[in-house]
């Protein structure tokens, strides 16, 4: 036993025929020393032992000044990410003009203002103090005031949140205190967010500061229980190009209630009530698991890990809910959507699936898309040769498993942890300790992401925070057929005549999302790995460079 | 509705900006920073604001921008950027090896104070900088001006850093482009190629976010302005600077330090505009205009003839950048059509608001002018007094959709179509372009409106 266990550690690993560990020391050698050592630790080769044990990676860690990553900041976390596609409220950015600009309708999260009765929708609009050098050197908490005032004057919203940029922080702006004090002025829920650029290593700062916002501020402001036998939140869940509207169609088909969704298509009334559901279903871990923490503690609302990217993982997302609810009925009506589902989804792939076959993909993007998308791509057939996540933390790669070994830093210390206890009245555990044991002994797991690393195949590459220079080198190093990441990588990529799927904006198109979603990424990702466009990049007289000339006698 | 919530009613707003017409400084030096020919910009703040940066220069590109940052974190704000961007110069130089690093700061290092020289000559000292490489700076604080300042101020930047004088003048003439497409930078070339003219451009943005597939990424594109160019910008003999708010700081700043005298000029957009860019141009150079420009210069005055009688008295609602701004006002006006309302988001001074209010004095109707104003207040006034066009960013798409008005996408941020960096709407033959575009948007509507019995063939 023990003999065959060094056989399997000393086995070498390829992938896609080359060493990748040789790679990887090929691609570290041009850093300067300390940077080969930080990034190498960023830089892991997969090996997946018993029990889903993967090697340590190191993330949620500073950034390497000057290598090109990409990385955002707290405030696109916070305002940009988690609170931007909450259509009925007022948004302000607290600063100069531009982190309010460049954050307005930028992310493509949809939404329906129709379906809440008020019809509003403030998500088309930006909305900024516009600090100038007088209120950096005198302080800006009174334009702050004058603004809110008169976004108030002007649009008389139910909410208005506001949020702050880098200088805010320096300048010391008490925003907290200026939105308590036009909270009781307007009689309308204000609060604030310290959200300013520089804090935490990444966006991942941001969500975490926001889902304390709205769990103080919002969530528990409505106790009426909306309707609905099987209700549940769905969380971490944006919208782009309309994924939650096929996966809220697939819900309703099934008889579920989504309470609220965090927080594509949603409105600040559903965070509000979210307290109410009786499971909180999580789709992008990273984004929101507080949120789903906080709740539980406070309110007794147990949560479960989703996945709805990828046909069965939709299938078996659903068969978990239904499970959790344990009523027949509702196993029955899902197994029935299902049955109902598929048949669609799998002709779309068996078409095209013999054009993708074997093609080679590498994902790097976001704290959860990179490893999701794979589900999709191993439907179609594709490798996944190398991932990581722009923003993850070890918990995203490894599992939840490894939380207690997770060393709290400097950046990380500096994000308030809320302490929450038993709300004494409304504290409700959803299910019986005997039914949760019940369900765990039959390896239903609550409370658990497994992370991206044990899914991936040994000898895979995972890597955080991935720099230019690494795409390059991976790029030229094994030309893949498909490199997903977003905006200002793609072209960088397309140069090099490899398509680039954008996973955060899905390049306008999508949604992906459940089973309508599979079948768009089918199509999609065949436009892509076999367009004509990547021919073209020769011209005839570079293919057949024979000399043309003339007779002098011409 | 896309904008439900807009009241038609117009309250003074002191403190409250809606719907920006500009974005912050650092932007437009980002893109001042990529004409620098094997230059590699540097935003010397948070990250988020170089990713915000790319991502939106990228979405109107549809190119690579590349650019580093010093990624600030809680520790380098309270205590000082020094050791990030030390670090980044380092890793930079070895791992991406530029010519040039351009570095900008932002709200965030100007508010702590940074001083960017100083951090340099440390980095210089400590050798993380070899020889032969340049390191040039600009301040853009965001909370000052907008992304047109950035965009002056690393322009100017090229200016302190680089012109220099050796005493013996050579023919060619400076042309300082404003905050325009690469598509013009290449037009205005052109147009001094045509007549003959030995130039300098900086910055040039041509070949560097229009470039071509080939199936090779060059961080470092083939186009921008060399550093031997931008050296001998100091020996010209006289710029032609385009476009007042973004270009006449590096023009004056040429002149007091390498005493190369300066002609500021509006933005080149129309058949004025051209004219003028194009006389000053012949003078300056001592040439005479060739038929070709004449020929496209006539060509111009016959399309404004062809299609006068659709543009003639057409209200039109203009916002956007003030050079781009005023000098489209000209043009529209020289069309006889009406621009109504106007606004620039970008602050730019009263001679500037004087100077709008000049072209649009004699069209006979009240115009609103806001500078700098933003698009609430600009489809607020639409809103109150409708127009037949709107000009002005993709932003405007969502005025033009709810009231139901013909737009012409022009400025930046387009994310929305293609054309802009690639086909200008500069000198005689964009200004033909830019009708094209007009009267396609206002043709349609004619169209789409006519009924069975109204529509015409022949138009």
């Amino acid at each position: 036993m023990a003999e065959a266990a060094k056989d399997l550690s000393t086995e070498k690993v390829t992938l896609d025929n080359l060493d990748p560990e040789e790679v990887k020391a090929r691609i570290m050698a041009k850093y300067p020393p300390k940077v080969a050592r930080k990034r190498s630790k960023q830089f892991v080769i997969n090996k997946v032992g018993e029990d889903g044990k993967t090697p340590v990676i190191n993330a949620n860690v500073r950034t390497v000044p000057g290598l090109m990553g990409q990385r955002g900041c707290c405030y696109a976390g916070c305002k940009g990410v988690v609170l931007g596609p909450t259509r009925d409220i007022i948004n302000i950015t607290h600063g100069p003009i531009g982190c309010g600009f460049y954050s307005w309708l930028t992310r493509r999260n949809q939404t329906d203002p129709e379906s809440t009765p008020d019809g509003h929708n403030f998500m088309t609009y930006c909305f900024s103090t516009d600090m100038q050098d007088e209120e950096i050197i005198f302080g800006g908490e009174k334009k702050l005031k004058q603004a809110i005032q008169e976004a108030y004057d002007n649009f008389k919203p139910k909410a208005i949140a506001v949020f702050s940029t880098c200088p805010v922080g320096l300048i010391g702006d008490d925003v907290h205190s200026v939105c308590r004090e036009m909270k009781e002025k307007l009689g309308i829920n204000v609060f604030g967010f310290s959200c300013e650029g520089y804090k935490g290593v990444s966006q991942s700062a941001g969500h975490h500061i926001a889902n304390n916002g709205i769990f103080k501020h919002v969530v528990g402001l409505d106790d009426t229980i909306k309707e609905g036998k099987y209700r549940i939140n769905l969380l971490g869940e944006y919208n782009i190009g309309g994924d939650a509207f096929e996966i809220e169609r697939i819900f309703d088909k099934c008889g579920i209630t989504q309470v609220a969704t965090y927080s594509g298509n949603s409105s600040i009334d559903a965070f509000a009530n979210s307290h109410t559901a009786d499971l909180n279903c999580i789709m992008c871990h990273r984004s929101i698991n507080y949120v789903a923490e906080m709740m539980e503690t406070k309110f007794g609302v147990p949560w479960i890990k989703v996945n709805f990217i990828g046909a069965h993982a939709t299938a078996k997302s659903l068969r978990k809910i239904a499970q959790y609810f344990g009523e027949q009925e509702l196993i029955d009506k899902v197994e029935e959507v299902i049955a109902e589902e598929l048949p669609e989804v799998e002709a779309a792939c068996a078409e095209v699936r013999p054009r993708t076959e074997g093609k080679r993909a590498m994902l790097f993007v976001g704290g959860s898309r990179a490893h999701h998308y794979q589900e999709l791509f191993g439907e179609l057939g594709m490798k996944t040769l190398s991932a990581g996540y722009e923003f993850g933390h070890r918990d995203d790669y490894e599992g939840r498993k490894v939380l207690p070994d997770i060393k709290v830093d400097a950046d990380s210390r500096n994000i308030e942890e809320l302490t929450i206890e038993k709300d004494p009245e409304r504290f409700n555990p959803r299910i019986s300790e005997e039914r949760k044991a019940e369900l765990e002994k039959a390896g239903f797991a609550f409370n658990d992401y497994d992370g991206m690393m044990p899914e991936m195949p040994d000898g895979a590459m995972v890597i955080d925070d991935l720099s230019q220079w690494e795409t390059d080198q991976l790029i030229k190093i094994f030309k893949p057929d498909l490199f997903c990441a977003g905006i200002k990588e793609k072209y960088t990529v397309q140069k090099h005549g490899i398509p680039l799927k954008q996973l955060h904006s899905y390049d306008y198109g999508g949604p992906y999302a459940g089973f309508k979603g599979a079948i768009n990424f089918y199509h999609e990702i065949d436009r892509m790995v076999n367009s004509r466009v990547w021919e073209y990049m020769k011209a005839p007289w570079d293919k057949n460079p024979e000399l043309a000339a003339t007779y002098a006698c011409d | 509705m896309l904008l439900r919530h807009t009241p038609t009613e117009i309250k003074e707003r002191k403190a409250l900006t809606v719907n920006p017409a500009k974005t912050c400084q650092p932007i437009g030096a980002m893109y001042a920073s990529l004409g620098i020919h094997g230059c590699l910009p540097h935003s010397h703040g948070s990250q988020g604001c170089y990713a915000y940066h790319r991502s939106a220069l990228t979405r109107h590109f549809k190119e690579p921008v590349a650019a580093a940052t010093s990624a600030f974190t809680e520790g380098a704000s309270v205590f000082g950027g020094q050791a990030n961007l030390l670090q980044s110069i380092d890793n930079i130089f070895t791992v991406y090896n530029p010519d040039v690093i351009a570095v900008h700061t932002t709200c965030l290092s100007e508010t702590i104070g940074d001083d960017i020289p100083q951090i340099v000559a440390k980095a210089r000292a400590d050798g993380k900088a070899p020889a032969g490489k340049y390191i040039i700076h600009a301040n853009t604080p965001s909370y000052v001006g907008s992304h047109v300042t950035g965009y002056s101020n690393m322009v100017k930047a090229m200016v302190d850093y680089f012109s220099t004088s050796t005493g013996a003048k050579t023919k060619a003439v400076n042309l300082i482009p404003g905050f325009v497409e690469p598509s013009d930078m290449a037009e205005i070339q052109r147009i001094a190629e045509v007549m003959g003219v030995p130039y300098i451009m900086f910055p040039d943005t041509s070949k560097v976010l229009n470039g071509p597939l080939t199936g090779k990424y060059k961080m470092f594109p083939d186009g921008g302005t060399t550093i031997e160019d931008l050296h001998m910008t100091g020996d010209s003999k006289g710029t032609i600077a385009l476009g007042r708010t973004c270009t006449m700081a590096a023009a004056r700043a040429l002149d007091s330090k390498c005493k190369v005298p300066c002609e500021i000029l509006d933005l080149p957009i129309g058949l004025q505009g051209t004219d003028e860019f194009v006389d000053k141009l012949r003078l300056m150079a001592g040439v005479n205009v060739p038929d070709v420009l004449n020929l496209e210069r006539g060509q111009l005055v016959d399309c404004i003839s062809d299609w006068h009688q659709y543009l003639y008295g057409k209200r039109v609602g203009v916002v956007g950048d003030p050079d781009q701004v005023l000098a489209l006002t000209r043009f529209l006006v020289s069309l006889d059509m009406k621009p109504v309302h106007i606004v620039s988001g970008s602050p730019a001074g009263k001679k500037y608001v004087k100077a709008l209010e000049e072209v649009v004095a004699d069209i006979g109707e009240e115009v609103n002018i806001k500078v700098p104003g933003d698009m609430l207040l600009f489809h607020q006034w639409i809103k109150n007094d409708p127009v037949d066009l709107i000009i002005g960013n993709t932003y405007c798409k969502y005025i033009a959709k709810d009231e139901d008005i013909p737009f012409v996408r022009h400025g930046f941020p387009i994310y929305d179509r293609m054309g802009h960096s690639y086909f200008s709407t500069m000198g005689y033959r964009g200004a033909m372009r830019l009708m094209e575009q007009i009267l396609g948007v206002l043709m349609d509507r004619q169209d789409r409106d006519a009924t069975d019995i109204t529509m015409e063939l022949v138009m």
